[in-house]
């Protein structure tokens, strides 16, 4: 897990300040250009959200750390990345951090939406600022906003930036640094709740102010050293003047609620009565709040005041449920018909027009797999040739080290399991690349979106949604990125199911396997005059693997995960955008980082393992040993003549047993593995010499084939089904922060890839073949 | 006074799903109680809300309905906590 308080972070700066908005609202734009590069990716402590902190740096100096959280629409509670995003903003999240402002980016041509997010932070109490986005986009659109007024209503300075383009970065940035005022460390060190300085935003006293670009107002808060005067309750009769007498009602009602976060927790006021509305208003963030206290009655308190205010609600035939979303929106409609002229519904915008061809009936699918169709080809023809000199590379280095050492233990070690290891991972990184590039463009355009929309009622059918398309897609090529592209689900249990069916997608690893294996086994004959009966073999272990697939998701959901959350699919379908090639290649490179840093340690380790299981022990006689029977006196040698009895039924003897336990490292060793056994200088998977000693190895004592095309079929059912990849365990337990998933997946994947060999042999046998 | 926004049912009332595409309607209720009808009106699906059905994905579910200038994919299964009213 990687903590953010690295070297940079750690003593530069101890001001925080977050950065929150919608989805889809350029925020991570808004973070790239005001942090340059100076940032951070990591996760949250015991999750795997993203977590990323980078350093601003101030016209005159001075620093800031910018916590980029997770886009969200509203702060109660619905995905694991709302609810870190709550944690970090009421301050109920463990880190120590002095948040003294909050920037709220904000999608100008979708104010109203956006807007409902910006008033629920204005109501935490913390100082608040709006990045006003895609103007624009907004203009173009038909919108234009009265930015001082709408600053004016709200009590908040507001900056408008155009994120893509990098206008109003500087500007938004000196506004930051003027409404944090000086650094002073020593004055400030209350946690974040306590800082309510601008709470009276909720009051009218300083109404008629404009903030925006006003140095004088944010300066007579912060130069305030001494304690903040206690700021009032919310008044909801002033809050929502359109409501007064509702509002007056609220005040009462909610009062007990208010007094109950007064003493259990330490939200400000401001925050106090919001929360107090909140909870009120959805029995999730009620539940939020009881799973985070300790003691039972404390728990009973807040659930007894809820329900009687509730009740009280009830009597006043207020309909609590709605509660919150009515009076904001009521506010926010009031304040949009002040502030917004809309000169035309530009219906027929861009979007709109291009959305007639990509979610077409008939054409929106066939362009999601024209478009996917063009992906892999790209990853399969342009990553071969870096993954070939990755290879050449490795083994080069692996042979001038081989060339300078002297023989023995270390020059072992370095060159087989060492180099060799490091081989494994960065044989990866060109797939990962492009993989990333090509997902981050599709993303970064807005026809992700389409293709979950397209895609949706397909993934249904398995218990998921349309987010899983791109990963499991992505996972044919290679699971590694397909699992780390798992990050774009937002419900936590399909992002799991989606990660542990991932492996069974046909990885392109199976290939040079499969490509053995059928070369050798099955004749070269046409079926019905187009097809060939090799094709089609290969052809069939595909959509063995994705029948598998949707089964394993079926049983994954239906006995596992019986009390999630059911999988919803409310998802905006963003504008079509040029896409940033910058935010593009940062993309793909942080990916990349990941998997090199973090993945390749475990598989790095696993590579030096096996390699010892492979080569030792080594005996007096052992340089004179052929290397077939080097193998087979070796650790893994042993091992694979004591599974034997158990991998028999399977059709397998202990050379492929041998096979079996090193493919481990990645299944294309098999094809190595046997070229060894077999004593096949220079072997891949098309070499004719291990093909023909494949089908002519005789059994000793019965004098009989040992490999024939059943044995061969259910091999390729064992890799098909088996979790025969480090890397992919690996990046399991990196996803899914902890070794018990990527243990559940070994073994479940073990378990059904030996019942289906076992049936296909057995079955096979039954039926008079082999 | 705070009535006239909580109205419930009325009686040329149908699912927001039953719209045809290109058709607009005001939202007249929004039922429901599995939470997600907190994030459908989060995301600005009130009562009194005006919504268009914009079209159907290729296999009939979800749909595309523009709501406050913007554009939003729902279930079909979804969008029956929508009690709409044509235009």
């Amino acid at each position: 897990m990687a903590e953010v308080s690295d070297t940079y972070t750690a003593r530069e700066s101890a001001i925080d300040v977050l950065l929150v908005g919608n989805p889809n609202t350029g925020k991570t734009s808004v973070f790239n250009s005001l942090t340059g590069l100076r940032q951070k990716t990591g996760n949250y402590p015991g999750v795997t959200v993203e977590k990323k902190t980078g350093i601003v740096t101030g016209p005159d100096g001075g620093t800031l750390r910018l916590h980029d959280m997770p886009g969200m629409y509203s702060l109660t509670p619905k995905s694991l990345d709302d609810s870190i995003a709550r944690e970090v903003l009421i301050g109920e999240a463990d880190e120590d951090l002095d948040v003294r402002l909050i920037v709220v980016v904000a999608d100008a041509s979708n104010l109203n939406r956006n807007l409902y997010l910006v008033t629920q932070l204005i109501d935490l109490g913390i100082p608040v600022a709006v990045a006003m986005n895609m103007m624009d986009n907004a203009v173009s659109s038909g919108v234009h906003i009265d930015l001082d007024a709408l600053s004016d209503q709200l009590q908040v300075p507001i900056v408008p930036v155009v994120a893509s383009r990098q206008r109003g970065i500087d500007e938004l940035r000196k506004m930051m640094f003027d409404r944090i005022g000086p650094v002073d460390r020593e004055t400030r060190t209350a946690g974040s709740t306590e800082l309510t300085g601008d709470g009276s935003v909720l009051s009218t006293e300083k109404a008629g102010s404009s903030p925006v670009g006003s140095t004088e107002d944010a300066e007579t808060e912060t130069d305030s050293t001494g304690p903040a005067p206690p700021s009032p309750r919310v008044s909801f009769a002033e809050r929502f003047p359109r409501r007064r007498l509702l509002g007056g009602l609220l005040d009462e009602a909610l009062a007990p609620a208010a007094a109950w976060f007064g003493e259990h927790t330490n939200l400000n006021e401001v925050a106090q009565t919001s929360e107090a509305l909140r909870v009120t208003s959805s029995d999730q963030a009620l539940q939020t709040w009881m799973e985070g206290r300790q003691e039972p009655s404390c728990k009973e308190d807040l659930k007894r005041i809820v329900e009687q205010t509730r009740g009280r609600l009830d009597e006043l035939q207020v309909p609590w449920r709605m509660l919150e979303t009515i009076l904001r929106y009521d506010q926010i409609d009031d304040l949009y018909s002040r502030v917004v002229r809309e000169d035309r519904d530009a219906q027929d915008s861009l979007s709109v027009r291009l959305d007639r061809a990509f979610t077409h009936r008939v054409a929106g699918p066939v362009i999601v797999l024209a478009v996917f169709a063009l992906v892999f080809q790209s990853i399969f023809s342009w990553a071969e040739a870096p993954m070939t000199l990755i290879e050449d590379g490795i083994a080069a280095l692996g042979a001038f080290v081989y060339q300078f050492l002297p023989a023995g233990l270390l020059r072992d070690l370095l060159v087989d399991g060492v180099i060799a290891g490091v081989g494994a991972v960065l044989v990866f990184l060109p797939q990962i690349l492009f993989l990333f590039f090509f997902l981050a463009l599709l993303e970064d355009t807005g026809y992700m979106a389409r293709v979950a929309f397209i895609m949706d009622r397909f993934m249904k059918s398995m218990g998921l949604s349309g987010h899983s398309v791109m990963p499991l897609l992505s996972s044919f090529a290679c699971a590694i990125p397909g699992i780390m592209a798992t990050r774009t689900i937002k419900n936590w249990k399909d992002r799991l199911i989606t990660i542990m069916i991932a492996p069974l997608m046909s990885c392109s690893a199976r290939l040079p396997v499969y490509i053995l294996l059928i070369g050798a086994f099955f004749p070269s004959m046409t079926i019905l005059g187009v097809f060939t009966l090799q094709g089609l073999m290969l052809f069939s272990m595909y959509i063995f693997g994705i029948v598998i697939a949707i089964g394993a998701a079926l049983v994954f959901k239906r006995f596992f995960m019986k009390d999630a959350v059911p999988t919803s699919f409310v998802m905006e379908l963003p504008p079509y955008r040029r896409p940033s090639l910058k935010w593009v290649l940062l993309q793909m490179f942080e990916r990349a980082r990941v998997f090199v840093t973090e993945a390749g340690q475990i598989i790095l380790a696993i590579s030096v393992v096996l390699w010892f299981l492979a080569s030792y022990p080594q005996p007096d006689d052992y340089d004179s040993m052929t290397s077939r029977s080097r193998i087979q006196q070796s650790y893994a040698g042993q091992l694979g003549q004591l599974i034997e009895p158990a991998i028999e039924p399977l059709g397998f003897d202990w050379k492929v047993g041998i096979g079996l336990i090193t493919s481990f490292v990645a299944r294309e060793v098999l094809v190595s593995t046997m070229a060894t056994i077999y004593n096949v200088e220079e072997a891949d998977e098309t070499s004719v010499d291990l093909r023909s000693s494949l089908r002519s190895e005789v059994d000793p004592e019965t004098g009989e084939r040992v490999y024939t095309p059943l044995v061969a079929v259910s091999l390729m059912v064992f890799f098909a089904l088996a979790c025969q990849c480090m890397a992919t365990v690996a990046i399991v337990k990196r996803e899914t922060n902890g070794w018990k998933w990527p243990i559940i997946m070994v073994l479940y994947m073990t378990a059904l890839a030996y019942v289906g060999s076992l049936v296909v042999y057995q079955g096979g046998l039954f039926l008079g073949y082999g | 006074m705070q009535s006239e926004h909580f109205t419930s049912t009325q009686a040329n009332t149908i699912y927001l799903d039953e719209l045809k595409p290109g058709e607009k309607a005001t939202i007249r209720q929004i039922k429901g109680t599995a939470g997600e009808e907190v994030h459908l009106m989060e995301l600005g699906l009130l009562p009194g809300t005006t919504v268009e059905m914009i079209k159907r994905a290729p296999m009939g579910d979800p749909i595309e309905i523009r709501v406050r200038r913007y554009h939003l994919s729902i279930r079909c299964a979804e969008a029956r906590s929508v009690m709409v009213e044509r235009e």
